[in-house]
């Protein structure tokens, strides 16, 4: 049975190595526990059991139910001889009744066996998964309440690779090594206890020679742990290589740069190769090793043995040495297997290690924010009353110190005071930012790259929080308006369109899910999206993949307007919303965004004149600060910064 | 497919046959050693003869270090094949992305070529090394065992292929099913890590449209989706466990009773009969690994597949037999050219133009309207469908591409610098250039300002896809990049979009008065960018609407004029003394 178990070991190694992908197997092969490593099992196995102790109960007596019935199996090979066959062979009437009875309990005992087997891996099998989808669903989840900083502080690569990687070793980590290490701990106590009670002197032998073995593995695996690392960072290199080369594949091609670019790259391939031949190589020769040191085992037992069987001075017949040397042999198997599953066991832990830090990370804050959004119906007397149905009115409801509510009427005045800000601490973009938007006003922010434009409209709707200074929305600090209603209350445009996996419908949808189709049409028409929406092979449905790769940049953009437009917002933000869409077209989706505009508060970012004109307010801004303000014509006579801008109708 | 996979093997071969041999050696020993241990029980403890128990004992230490011996040789020659093979593969499909065209590069997403250049890769190696490790064990265990088992007791061995028909059997029925539900697991896994994705890059839009509960939501369900396959997946493959296990208790109850009769009535030892139990166990194991072989296989299967389909892609733009190796001068005629990105809709169509050289044609007209299409003709980044492009008076298709690309140096639209410093960058376009000419070649481009203001100058480090540098600064590092190829044709794709109006006169007053004799070709959208331009051709829809000069076009081309309005009308007086001052 214990070969078995090792079979299935290597199947489960396969298994998960196929979506680990090969190299990054040993990828945390390092020898000693990484730090934290034990919190991070304890806090493991707290994570399964809280939801799975009865299943894991079960699991436990199954394992050691089916541990005895393969222990039995081997034993009953003696018993069968001793017992039954030589018996038997002395008889000249062999009676095999008594045997057919034994091997019929021993048949029944055996399918016992199988069943708690079965048992234990099934009830595993859900256990594990259901882990695993429940780590999956807590680690969204948690992903998508982080503040937008968690996202421009980590590479996504790296946030990915948490779901890709660290995930999946967990699988093999509560699904396979734990049970196992489990299971394989559990047969060595009952091997250790029969061999104690065969020959005490015998056993400290095996015992201090099996240290030796288990020792040489660490030696081995930290010398692998080595190579591994190496093997990686050359992965990572050569990976880095090929993703700079082939997103830029285009450029190497014009400039007939192919033969540089292969130079490079098999200088980065070779390295690659040499480290994960060495890395390999050592992992490869553990097995080897410790099968053989389980020979030597064996043959010093015999030995010692036999000389101390013959010497006579301690009690040792020859049938218990054969018994124990049987033993032994089960005994090292288990004990090879175990210290190679501790590098698989490491490298889980510090995939676990990730997942949690993860989890961990502090979500968006919501303390004290309590004003929402809702919509609201004006009786004849002009008062405010609170609705379900979706009218194009709204209010800030606001819990007043008596426990009630009160109804502000949303009209879109933001106002920002005295507004400092910095992505990090030590680092300030800007400073003392003065800005009113009176309701139903465009205000437009212009200036070069990285004046802070964006920066301004990310801190309405609260993707940052600023350092210092008071931003109101209708009077109404937003610290205290929930975070997803002040979000709801602002359609934007970002600068970077993102669009999503399904079909053109669905993607407009995106800003109202309860919209019909016909209201996400009547918005694409509004913002001149229609015309090359119904021109596309499926139109509506067309399906987009990888965000939107199969559209132009301007037609993406186009559909993006549209997605705030079916939004239907009482605010909207417009950050570089029709940069790639050429002026003749942009002016059609402007048409189309000044009846969106219409008598709603809306900030805009852009860098063509024809865009911000007819602003009611436009703002210069120069490294974080607003240097001048004012009407379109105002600042031409004032004949500074915009003015110079505006040499053209560009700002770089 | 698997054909062409071992065709990269390469000059791994021999490491690739010295690992079986290798392994079998390894088999042999181990089959052996069970025989020795035997006899030390039996020939030296079991007789208390001291010198049999150190002589075979002293036979064992020998074969286990041979054992030893043959295991690191196995398990160093695998790795060396599997790195081997790796590095082959990686090699071949980077080579051959090199040699793709646009049209090529097109079809796959750089995303993909990468997970097949990396991922891809990676299963298919230890795939390699596990085949050629266990593969080789497997069956030989087999064959061993099968081979003792008859030769110890023919009837006996009955017992084994009754088992082995009944667990073959059982294995494939499981097997081929699970495969089948793997490959809907992995398709389903993908789906997942891409809607993680796509949350990651997206969150803003995400949470700019509070949709946070909504995303919950749907991964929530693709992740039980997933959840629901795997357990299914799994629950089949765990019925091979008590399968085969029924099967070995069943196989060692049968022995025992036959076997007990047997032993009775003289026709078999007791020795023989542990023998026979050691055998059904290696028989039963070498099954359950071909078995998980064969599932491994066709797991890596995906992978190899898409390896082949890169390495099988044939660059669609290539030599010609006898190719011309000098460009005359800098004419350009597209003669009947119409041209398709491969779905039936001409990006182009029917285009016939004559450029002389030394000319600077403006390009004009609205998105998609096939202006960068005409610039990637120029430089033979595409094949034309119909017609044909002449440079110089000589179709393109005729030249050496290397040549041709050196003297039609294009700017493209989505321009990318690679990391490594501003000089480095700029030799891409000569790479002998010196210090001296890399500044020439900014000078002109209106990039030696900022970079003369950085602290390292020229040593200046760029990031990965120039993050540190604005839109703007990119731009102008990218022309001086192409200016440095001294090209006889200069197509700029909307290179200046980034840039002020102020700079980008500049750099057009720069081309007029230093590169006189080249021809340059501007495609923009900003009108400005092409009003001085010697001629300039209005397109829409993929076709040519007007060709023509400035002040002609102004008066006969309906949309020029249109466009030419909405850009100007706007920004009122403005623009006139913006033009007075570039010209």
């Amino acid at each position: 049975m214990k070969k078995f178990r090792k079979i299935f070991g290597v199947r489960m190694d396969v298994g998960g190595r196929m979506r680990g992908g090969g190299p990054n197997a040993g990828r945390f092969a390092n020898a000693s526990m990484p730090e934290g490593g034990w919190a991070t099992l304890k806090r493991l196995m707290r994570y399964v059991t809280s939801r799975y102790k009865f299943s894991l109960i079960l699991v436990v007596v199954c394992i050691i139910v089916s541990s005895i019935t393969s222990l039995v199996s081997t034993m009953f090979i003696r018993t069968l001889i001793d017992d039954y066959v030589m018996p038997l062979t002395q008889t000249s009437n062999p009676d095999f009744h008594p045997l057919a009875m034994t091997l019929l309990k021993l048949g029944i005992i055996l399918a016992v066996g199988v069943i708690c087997a079965y048992a234990n891996n099934r009830i595993m099998i859900n256990v594990g998964q259901g882990t695993l989808l429940r780590l999956r669903t807590d680690l969204f989840r948690h992903m998508e309440s982080l503040p937008i900083k968690y996202f421009d502080q980590h590479a996504h690569g790296d946030i990915m690779s948490v779901y890709s990687n660290d995930v999946d070793t967990l699988r093999q980590l509560v699904g396979q090594s734990i049970p196992q290490v489990f299971n394989t701990v559990f047969s060595l106590v009952i091997t250790i206890a029969c061999m104690i009670e065969l020959s005490v002197p015998l056993t400290v032998l095996t015992v201090v020679m099996s240290f030796v073995m288990v020792f040489t593995t660490r030696k081995l695996g930290a010398r692998s742990a080595k190579y591994f690392t190496n093997q990686q960072r050359s992965l990572g290199a050569a990976n880095g290589f090929i993703e700079e080369m082939l997103s830029g594949q285009k450029i190497v091609k014009s400039f007939c740069h192919e033969d540089e670019a292969i130079a490079q790259f098999e200088v980065l391939n070779e390295q690659l190769r040499s480290n994960t031949y060495n890395a390999n190589k050592t992992a490869n020769i553990v097995m080897p090793v410790n099968g053989n040191l389980g020979n030597l085992i064996y043959v010093l037992c015999a030995i010692i043995g036999a000389l101390i069987a013959l010497s006579g001075h301690i009690e040792l017949t020859v049938g218990t040495l054969v018994s124990f040397l049987t033993l032994s042999k089960s005994f090292t198997q288990p004990i090879s297997h175990l210290s190679q599953q501790v590098n698989s066991v490491l490298s889980a832990l510090a995939g676990a290690t990730r997942v949690f830090n993860l989890i961990d990370e502090q979500p968006e804050n919501e303390t004290g924010a309590n004003v929402s959004l809702v919509n609201v119906e004006e009786s004849s007397d002009g008062s405010l009353h609170e609705t379900k149905k979706r009218t194009n009115l709204w209010a800030w409801k606001r819990p007043t110190s008596d426990g009630a509510f009160e109804l502000i009427r949303q009209q879109g005045k933001i106002e920002l005071f005295n507004v400092d800000f910095g992505y990090n601490p030590d680092t300030q973009v800007l400073f003392d930012i003065m800005l009113t938007a009176y309701p139903g006003q465009k205000i437009a922010l212009v200036g070069g790259t990285g004046a802070g434009k964006t920066t301004i409209t990310n801190l309405i709707n609260r993707f940052y929080d600023i350092q210092d200074g008071k931003i109101l929305y209708d009077d109404i600090d937003v610290k205290d308006i929930q975070r997803e209603h002040l979000r709801r209350s602002l359609g934007m445009v970002l600068q970077e369109t993102h669009l999503f996996t399904g079909t053109v419908m669905d993607n407009i949808r995106y800003g109202r899910l309860d919209a019909t189709d016909e209201e996400c049409m009547a918005a694409a028409e509004l913002v001149n999206a229609d015309d090359f929406i119904v021109r596309l092979a499926d139109g509506y449905d067309t399906w987009l993949s990888g965000d939107g790769t199969n559209l132009s940049q301007g037609e993406r953009q186009l559909i993006a307007i549209a997605r705030a437009a079916v939004a239907n917002p009482p605010a909207l933000i417009l950050d570089e919303a029709t940069s790639s869409i050429d002026t003749r077209t942009e002016r059609l989706v402007q048409e189309g965004m000044d009846l969106l505009m219409k008598g709603r508060t809306t900030l805009v970012i852009a860098h063509r004149l024809s865009t911000v004109r007819n602003a009611d307010c436009i703002m210069v801004m120069e490294h974080g600060r607003i240097i001048e303000r004012g009407t379109h014509d105002e600042l031409l006579a004032l004949k500074g910064k915009y003015y110079q801008l505006y040499t053209g109708n560009q700002i770089e | 497919m698997i054909k062409k996979l071992l065709r990269h093997v390469g000059r791994f071969k021999t490491a690739s046959i010295l690992t079986p041999v290798f392994t079998t050696l390894e088999v042999v020993m181990g089959v052996l050693i069970p025989y020795v241990t035997a006899w030390i029980i039996d020939r030296g403890i079991m007789q208390g003869n001291m010198n049999n128990v150190y002589l075979y004992g002293g036979i064992m230490i020998v074969m286990a270090a041979l054992s030893l011996t043959f295991g690191i040789f196995s398990g160093k020659f695998s790795a060396l094949a599997s790195s081997g093979f790796a590095y082959n593969l990686r090699d071949a499909m980077f080579k051959n992305i090199q040699t793709f065209s646009f049209a090529n590069i097109d079809k796959y997403s750089t995303a993909g070529l990468i997970t097949r250049m990396t991922t891809d890769v990676s299963n298919l190696q230890s795939a390699f090394q596990m085949v050629l490790r266990i593969s080789v064990r497997a069956p030989l265990n087999l064959v061993f065992s099968i081979l003792m088992c008859v030769f110890i007791n023919m009837k006996m061995s009955l017992i084994f292929i009754i088992a082995m028909l009944i667990l073959g059997t059982s294995l494939y029925f499981i097997i081929s099913k699970t495969v089948k539900l793997f490959t809907q697991v992995f398709t389903k896994y993908d789906d997942m890590n891409k809607s993680v994705q796509e949350n990651i890059s997206a969150i803003r839009v995400v949470k700019a449209f509070v949709r946070e509960d909504y995303e919950n939501k749907k991964f929530a369900n693709a992740a039980k989706g997933l959840y629901k396959l795997f357990v299914g997946t799994e629950k089949l493959m765990a019925i091979n466990h008590p399968v085969m296990s029924t099967v070995v208790y069943g196989c060692i109850i049968a022995l025992s009773w036959f076997g007990a009769h047997f032993i009775v009535a003289g026709d078999l030892s007791t020795g023989q009969l542990t023998s026979l139990f050691t055998y059904v166990m290696t028989i039963l194991n070498s099954l359950m690994m071909l078995s998980m072989i064969f599932v491994q296989m066709t797991m890596s299967a995906a992978s190899g597949k898409r390896i082949v389909e890169v390495l099988d892609e044939q660059a669609d733009v290539s030599n010609p037999e006898h190719p011309v190796m000098e460009v005359p001068d800098g004419s350009i005629s597209f003669k009947d050219v119409s041209f398709s990105y491969g779905s039936s809709e001409y990006a182009i169509k029917d285009i016939n133009l004559s450029i002389k050289s030394g000319e600077t044609i403006g390009v004009i007209g609205g998105t998609g309207c096939g202006k960068s299409t005409l610039g990637n003709l120029i430089c033979r980044l595409y094949d034309v469908n119909k017609g044909s492009v002449e440079v110089g008076g000589i179709d393109v298709r005729q030249y050496d591409i290397e040549r041709l690309r050196n003297e039609v140096s294009m700017v493209l639209q989505n321009n990318v610098l690679f990391s490594g410093t501003i000089l480095d960058n700029l030799r891409w376009g000569k790479s002998d250039a010196t210090l001296e000419e890399c500044r020439e070649a900014c000078r002109m481009a209106v990039a030696d300002e900022f970079i003369d203001r950085m602290i390292d100058g020229y040593d200046t480090m760029i990031e990965q896809n120039g993050n540190n540098v604005s839109g703007g600064q990119k731009q102008r590092l990218c022309i001086a990049r192409a200016l440095l190829k001294r090209p006889k044709i200069l197509i700029l794709d909307d290179s200046t979009s980034a840039c002020d109006t102020a700079t980008d006169a500049k750099i057009r007053k720069a081309f007029k008065e230093e590169i006189p004799n080249t021809t340059k070709i501007i495609i923009a959208q900003r009108i400005q960018s092409v009003a001085d331009a010697d001629r300039i051709i209005v397109m829409q829809s993929g076709r040519v609407v007007g060709f023509d000069s400035h002040e002609e076009l102004l008066k006969h081309c309906d949309l020029y004029s249109e466009i030419y309005r909405t850009q100007t009308e706007l920004s009122g007086d403005f623009d006139e003394k913006q033009k007075g001052g570039a010209a």
